[in-house]
């Protein structure tokens, strides 16, 4: 496996964020898979912010301690990541704010000389590093014309002068791919969305969700959607099952706070049938917690939240050509079943920046509900087979179109007979044993590394990539479940047949799947937990996972 | 449909004497005058909370979405921007509105969304049995308050022309005629249009005495006056003895939420391509 690793830092208002997506770009120009992780703590300004940006032959969803190179744009960046530099690793670093470190640029000598404003002065970082790494100047060109939006020449000068500055000590290799788009888990999750019909998308700010409501606002006009950013998350579900009453392909996106206050309305939804996607980006918690790190810990959250007994479906993508396929079933089944229907991602995932082939993305079949045939009354809860009643829309002709939160009857109007709302309730659960039927045809449990192998690691969500890594690494099997709810038990058993030692992996203190799975007869052995917000790193998860192998 | 029944055949389970006879009454008035002039009432959308109010969700024969308890605006707000054709009303509680649901009534006013919200203001929680709402009078006994509650009500009125409402109003279940007006009004105007109805409570709040000999109908009234809206905005407030002001209080054009924010939708086929020109910009 051929990979390079850059890490770019500063302070938090430094533009750390998209410095190293140029930086990503950079390596996907020259032929490399990308992940990006960004970390950076919960302030707009100070702090220390920093990206690491891996470059590899093989796809990628983590990335490794030591560094090839090291862009430091001030002296806390230095200090704060010697740890993984090695005798090998180049250091960029702006010379007006770090002493003898590396090759230094001096970045306000280098803006004065091309009569530019401070704020382009990590074009110098960048163009320093793209000699450093010795990737010809016409790739910087390609990159910063594509990718900067304003002021591209000027930036490009900069780039230039620091560029020839600087010598190529740390040459890295060319790969062979064509660039590949490079999307965020969130711009993933997103896509998947429009691609699944989606026509409005509602959401108040929380990070790690944020950076969806910021990219549907941005493109919503390209993409045909109606972005509404309310008063609170309570406002924000009961808007999009609004949406979804006249029709309209709706979705909602938050973290476990803001998710919290939806549990009520996602009642309402599981009562009164109204498709629903929801995105649930996770970050540690309880409470407010870390806001701007990861963590696996709300899945029972997400599994049992709302009042009431009613279907809903789970999904947990590894990696956003994932988020871009899940996320579109997750559509297509809030409205084939009409019911809530989850993505559920963290930190890591969201806001983390993959590669993703646009070949490989794969198409869903379109899931909907039957409609209404136009013969009056209409029953907007038809007490039908599969129990999927069909849908009609306020405005259809002769339509009467009622939802309802109150137990009621197949008119939808309230009831408190004792036969009906049994009748109801058999009905609304009935839906869940067609989706767990349907869900029998996705792969909804990944296995990957060494299927042979009598050891597995046992991960869900954005673990899948360092769980790879180490699996490739020690020759073991990896089991990830992507579907969480309905529990797909009979593919899980499949996927784990030979294995004699199961291996929890995950970002919790209290391994959540390991319990949910152990409902179901299938017990871990050993496990592995975090839950510091920090997402495992492969150096660390190697020892430990050797500690249980040997 | 045309010359549909109006009221359903499911059982009233109001109190006799319960204002919300004259509300239900005054709605199926003016949708059959909806119906009468060669509109479609398919197009006609009431949401309500939960409450007593709320009933009469399962009472009219229209398109409807009885919600959660305090959770009527959002719903409403989002039915307009999905299907801009519909005409859509709120029917609510004062608990619904005032209490739980304070926050979504204060943003439907300063989003200035097309949609009339009637507020069945019976100032006491009706379904629960008797306890006091934001709009009880100052003292109030309840059977969450036995002693009479320690906080002043507050007045809708006023702080729906403090929100930015660009339809403001009051009613009274005893004047259905007047009602009947304000809510026609209500519909008519492009905007947020707000009606706070003062409705009798026949079982836990039998105000009519109390009412009657106070209410007066608004007349020399310049409502496109913020100014004088506020005045006799703030003639009665909720608790004190004094004459009480029904009619239009204000009324002003606004640009309207739904008319800004909707964005026109694609057919899914170009949804997909727009996906596939947006991945190329990210190479």
């Amino acid at each position: 496996m051929k990979n390079v690793s850059v890490l770019i830092g500063g302070k938090a208002g430094d533009g750390i964020n998209s410095a190293g997506a140029l930086v990503a770009q950079l390596l996907n120009h020259i032929g490399y898979h990308i992940y990006l992780y960004f970390d950076y703590p919960s302030l707009i300004r100070g702090g220390h912010n920093f990206a690491i940006i891996r470059g590899s032959d093989e796809s990628i969803g983590t990335c490794w301690k030591t560094l090839d190179f090291l862009l430091a744009l001030n002296s806390e960046t230095v200090e704060k990541h010697r740890d993984k530099c090695t005798n090998e690793t180049a250091i960029i670093s702006n010379a007006d704010q770090v002493k003898s470190a590396g090759q230094g640029i001096p970045v306000k000598a280098v803006l004065a000389g091309v009569n530019a404003p401070a704020i382009m002065g990590n074009s110098a970082i960048i163009g320093g590093f793209a000699r450093t790494a010795g990737i010809e100047w016409n790739v910087v060109e390609d990159v910063f014309k594509k990718h900067i939006p304003k002021g591209v020449d000027l930036n490009l000068k900069v780039a230039k002068a620091a560029y020839d500055q600087l010598e190529t000590v740390h040459p890295v290799s060319r790969g062979i791919k064509p660039p590949y788009p490079l999307l965020t888990g969130n711009e993933a999750i997103g896509l998947g969305m429009v691609n699944g019909g989606l026509d409005a998308y509602v959401s108040y700010p929380m990070t790690p969700s944020s950076s969806l409501l910021h990219f549907f606002a941005e493109e919503k006009e390209k993409l045909g959607i109606t972005v509404v950013h309310p008063e609170s998350e309570i406002a924000v579900i009961l808007m999009a099952l609004g949406f979804a009453y006249t029709g309209k392909r709706s979705a909602v996106g938050t973290s476990g706070g803001g998710f919290c206050l939806m549990t009520e309305s996602l009642s309402l939804a599981g009562m009164a049938e109204m498709p629903l996607t929801l995105l649930v980006s996770q970050r540690t918690g309880p409470s407010t917690g870390l806001p701007t790190y990861t963590g696996q810990s709300d899945l029972h959250f997400v599994l049992n939240a709302g009042q009431g007994e009613y279907p809903r479906l789970i999904v947990a993508p590894g990696d956003a050509r994932e988020a871009l396929y899940w996320s579109e079933v997750a559509m297509n089944m809030a409205w084939k079943f009409q019911i809530p229907a989850f993505i559920l991602s963290d930190k890591t995932l969201s806001e983390g920046t993959y590669s993703v082939d646009p070949a490989a993305i794969s198409e869903p079949e379109r899931g909907d509900s039957p409609r209404w045939a136009g013969t009056a009354p209409y029953l907007r809860y038809a007490d039908v087979p599969g129990g999927v009643s069909p849908l009609a829309f306020p405005g259809m002709k002769d339509a009467v179109v009622r939802a309802n939160s109150y137990a009621h009857d197949e008119a939808g109007i309230t009831t408190e007979d004792a036969p009906t709302v049994t009748r109801m309730t058999d009905k609304r659960l009935r839906k869940g044993g067609m989706l767990a039927d349907e869900m029998r045809g996705y792969p909804g449990v990944s296995v990957s590394g060494i299927p042979g192998s009598s050891t597995a690691l046992f991960c869900w969500g954005s673990t899948k990539g360092v769980c790879n890594e180490i699996a490739a690494l020690l020759g073991l099997r990896v089991v990830r479940p992507v579907v969480l709810s309905p529990f797909p038990v009979d593919q899980l058993k499949e996927a784990i047949t030979g294995v004699r030692k199961l291996i929890s992996v995950e970002e919790n203190a209290t391994a959540q799947l390991a319990a949910l799975a152990e409902r179901y007869g299938i017990v871990a052995d050993e496990k592995i937990l975090r839950y510091d917000g920090r997402p495992f790193l492969p150096d660390d998860l190697l020892v430990k996972v050797k500690e249980m192998v040997v | 449909m045309t010359g549909r029944q109006i009221i359903t055949d499911t059982q009233n389970t109001w109190c006799p004497g319960c204002g919300n006879f004259a509300i239900q009454h005054t709605l199926k008035n003016i949708l059959t005058e909806i119906e009468q002039s060669g509109k479609s009432l398919d197009d006609v959308v009431l949401v309500t909370g939960i409450g007593c109010h709320a009933k009469i969700a399962d009472y009219l024969n229209i398109n409807t979405f009885y919600s959660i308890h305090g959770r009527t605006l959002p719903v409403a707000t989002a039915i307009k921007l999905g299907n801009p054709h519909l005409t859509v009303i709120c029917c609510s509680g004062d608990g619904d509105s005032y209490a739980e649901g304070l926050d979504h009534l204060i943003f439907a006013a300063k989003r200035n969304i097309d949609i009339t919200l009637i507020v069945h203001n019976n100032r006491v929680y009706g379904l629960t049995t008797g306890q006091y709402t934001p709009t009880s009078p100052l003292g109030f006994k309840g059977k969450s308050t036995p002693s009479g509650t320690a906080e002043y009500p507050f007045n809708p009125v006023e702080l729906m022309l403090a929100s930015g409402a660009t339809y403001v109003a009051r009613g009274y279940t005893k004047n259905m005629e007047l009602l009947k007006n304000l809510i026609k009004e209500g519909m008519a105007h492009r905007g947020f249009a707000f009606i706070d109805v003062l409705q009798i409570c026949a079982t836990f709040f039998p105000v009519a005495d109390y009412y009657t000999p106070r209410v007066y109908e608004l007349s020399d009234h310049d409502r496109s006056s913020f100014e004088a809206a506020c005045i006799k905005a703030r003639e009665w407030d909720y608790s004190r003895d004094s004459l009480i002001a029904l009619g239009t209080f204000f009324q002003r054009s606004l640009p309207c939420f739904d008319d800004t924010m909707a964005v026109k939708g694609m057919e899914q086929k170009d949804r997909r391509q727009a996906v596939r020109d947006l991945l190329l910009t990210k190479s």
